[in-house]
């Protein structure tokens, strides 16, 4: 069964009388489980298209089913449910909040889906720990290197167990060592199951995935299916 | 469940506040002193309502006062003339007061002498009252020990006083004064009696523009009450007053006719009868009518004037400390707009930001309405003390000053919390 399915799921901006279109016709079907690269130039509609996947964009027309579920006409809070709970966003810039340590920031997507303050603390703990962040869970943001941040945000987008992860550019802040280690998660988690998509220019993330889908323009030019 | 959003609202916004201490604490005060000054202000207004009130009241408000006013003087005299000025309120006018209104309860005829008083080498500035036996129930002085003036006392025009308290203390300092002679002008009273502190005579004129001529308060200490038939075969009627060459001599028979009435509901009629018999009997203006029911009344809308006026201050100063809320607020939100985005990114809806906000905006604004009302409790007192001036710090006042802080900050809190929540979460993840 697919998770991510879009029929003619287009974006077009309306720029004064000059209509503007970002993403046009996309047709693509994710399958559960599946760990997705989506490539292409600047410009191409990557983001956007992350934007629409991730429901913090609304087409401008098409359909999008996410897991069998059709989100291209709910409304605001429908579509903040939704991110809360079936979709986790890994950022480029890690994107913690700076208030907010290390456990804390793992709790947020639960508070917001209302769970209980234990239920939702020990689930970070957890979490944390499997992320490696065991020993420092009290520790704010600026207290933790690059590649720790990022590896609390990647706790916090699996927090609420979403169906799919969306990860923009993860390791484009990182060095290369600690690249590794955040893409060996990414692995696991695919490993576990997860449905993953990684919108990079990095041709060796690109090349760890099981299917490349290269934007041009705002359509899909080709598709790459790895051999694994 | 709620009581847990609740702690972690306040835990959240706690931490961001705690980040900008000082942005937070200076916003803070902005309340404070908002709040400081409707509660000071307040208690001020009240203060000077409530002594205003007290010292009226206790004119009595079934009472209606008639005083002598000096006249206006006709032509000046010029050159050694010596004359004879009559005017003021008469034994007859008593009289006829007492027959022609039937509304009248009593009417107490009281004659105002300031005298000298003596014991032993003692030596006090007095009033001396030529009253009758039903001064008390016009008044609200108390006996506090003897008796007060008689029926007999008042028909055999017996030498006998009643001195107030503060007279006792001045005069007979460690003696009681009953049973003992007091001097004035040549003559003995026999003490019967004390009362409590006097009312001070001169209240009405404080409620009254006209001018009056009783005698300044100068060192009078207090009242020595005699009776009026004792007081008129022993007190000339006569005053002299010397003006440079000229000497004028002025009779005045009463100072005052205190009358009571049956209710408060016949005070103003009973007035203008009062006003209409008067005016036949009287050629010249040398009476006055003073109403303590209307000066009541009159009190309560000054009060309310004043209490507007100092409100309406008070309210500006909460108004900026809104303003300063606000701008602070939208300040923060643009600041913190990638944490919006983020929030909303995790599932955040837009509900979530703005109590997430106006929750902020409410801890502010409750701090600065608990310290202003500490501060404004503590203002009053240093006003009473230093200043001298009576303030009431009402209940009512510290749940007012408490509740506009809190609608302080919901009011400006909600703009900038609602500007938060409409941001697009995209451009918000963007935001540098």
């Amino acid at each position: 069964m697919s998770v991510v399915n879009t029929k003619k799921l287009c974006k077009a901006y309306q720029l004064g009388s000059f209509n503007l279109s970002v993403l046009c016709d996309i047709d693509l079907e994710i399958e559960q489980g599946q760990y997705v690269a989506i490539m292409g130039p600047s410009g191409s509609g990557k983001s956007t298209l992350l934007n629409l996947l991730g429901c913090l964009d609304k087409p401008s027309s098409g359909k999008y089913f996410l897991d069998g579920k059709d989100v291209s006409s709910l409304d605001d809070n429908e579509l903040s449910l939704i991110r809360g709970n079936r979709i986790g966003f890994i950022f480029q810039s890690y994107n913690l909040i700076n208030q907010l340590n290390v456990i804390e920031n793992i709790e947020l997507p639960m508070y917001y889906q209302g769970m209980s303050e234990s239920k939702s603390a020990a689930r970070a703990r957890e979490l944390a720990a499997k992320v490696g962040l065991g020993d420092r869970v009290k520790h704010r943001p600026f207290e933790l290197s690059g590649g720790q941040q990022q590896r609390v945000a990647i706790a916090r987008a699996i927090a609420n167990d979403p169906v799919i992860i969306l990860a923009d550019e993860p390791t484009g802040n990182l060095d290369s060592a600690s690249g590794a280690d955040i893409l060996s998660i990414l692995d696991d988690l695919h490993q576990q199951g997860k449905t993953l998509i990684v919108v990079t220019h990095d041709e060796e993330i690109a090349s760890r995935t099981q299917r490349i889908i290269h934007l041009l323009d705002g359509r899909i030019e080709r598709e790459i299916h790895n051999g694994n | 469940m709620l009581l847990f959003r609740l702690k972690h609202t306040i835990e959240l916004g706690a931490k961001s506040l705690w980040m900008h201490r000082l942005r937070s604490s200076l916003t803070i005060l902005g309340v404070v002193f908002g709040v400081c000054s409707v509660i000071a202000m307040l208690a001020i207004g009240e203060g000077a309502s409530r002594q205003a009130q007290d010292s009226i009241e206790k004119l009595g408000s079934r009472n209606i006062i008639i005083e002598t006013v000096k006249p206006p003087e006709q032509q000046k005299d010029s050159g050694n003339v010596e004359k004879v000025r009559n005017y003021g309120l008469t034994y007859s006018d008593a009289e006829s007061i007492r027959n022609t209104l039937k509304s009248v309860e009593v009417a107490v005829p009281v004659r105002i002498i300031s005298q000298a008083a003596r014991y032993n080498s003692r030596k006090v500035a007095v009033n001396v009252l030529g009253t009758v036996p039903w001064y008390e129930e016009v008044s609200s002085i108390k006996i506090i020990d003897g008796r007060f003036l008689s029926a007999i006392d008042l028909k055999h025009q017996l030498a006998v006083c009643v001195v107030d308290e503060q007279v006792a203390r001045k005069l007979f300092t460690f003696d009681d004064p009953i049973g003992l002679d007091v001097k004035i002008q040549g003559y003995y009273y026999r003490v019967v009696g004390i009362t409590g502190k006097s009312v001070d005579s001169e209240m009405t004129d404080a409620f009254s523009d006209s001018k009056v001529v009783s005698k300044s308060n100068g060192g009078v200490i207090g009242n020595i009450y005699v009776p009026i038939t004792t007081a008129k075969c022993r007190f000339s009627e006569f005053s002299f007053q010397m003006s440079g060459n000229s000497r004028n001599a002025e009779r005045v028979e009463l100072q005052k006719i205190i009358i009571k009435v049956g209710s408060n509901e016949e005070v103003l009629p009973t007035r203008d009868v009062l006003d209409s018999l008067l005016s036949r009997l009287h050629k010249k203006q040398d009476y006055r009518i003073v109403v303590p029911l209307e000066l009541l009344r009159q009190a309560a809308q000054t009060r309310r004037i004043f209490s507007i006026v100092l409100g309406s201050i008070a309210a500006i100063s909460l108004l900026v400390g809104g303003i300063g809320i606000m701008n602070i607020m939208l300040a923060t939100v643009s600041e913190r707009t990638r944490e919006i985005g983020i929030r909303r990114a995790i599932g955040a809806r837009k509900w979530d930001i703005i109590i997430q906000f106006l929750s902020e905006t409410l801890m502010l604004t409750l701090v600065g309405g608990i310290l202003g009302i500490v501060l404004g409790t503590f203002i009053p007192f240093l006003v009473t003390h230093f200043g001298h001036m009576p303030t009431v710090i009402t209940p009512i006042s510290l749940i007012l000053a408490f509740g506009i802080s809190v609608g302080i900050g919901i009011i400006f809190g909600l703009y900038p919390a609602c500007r938060a929540a409409n941001m697009d979460p995209i451009k918000s993840l963007r935001h540098e």
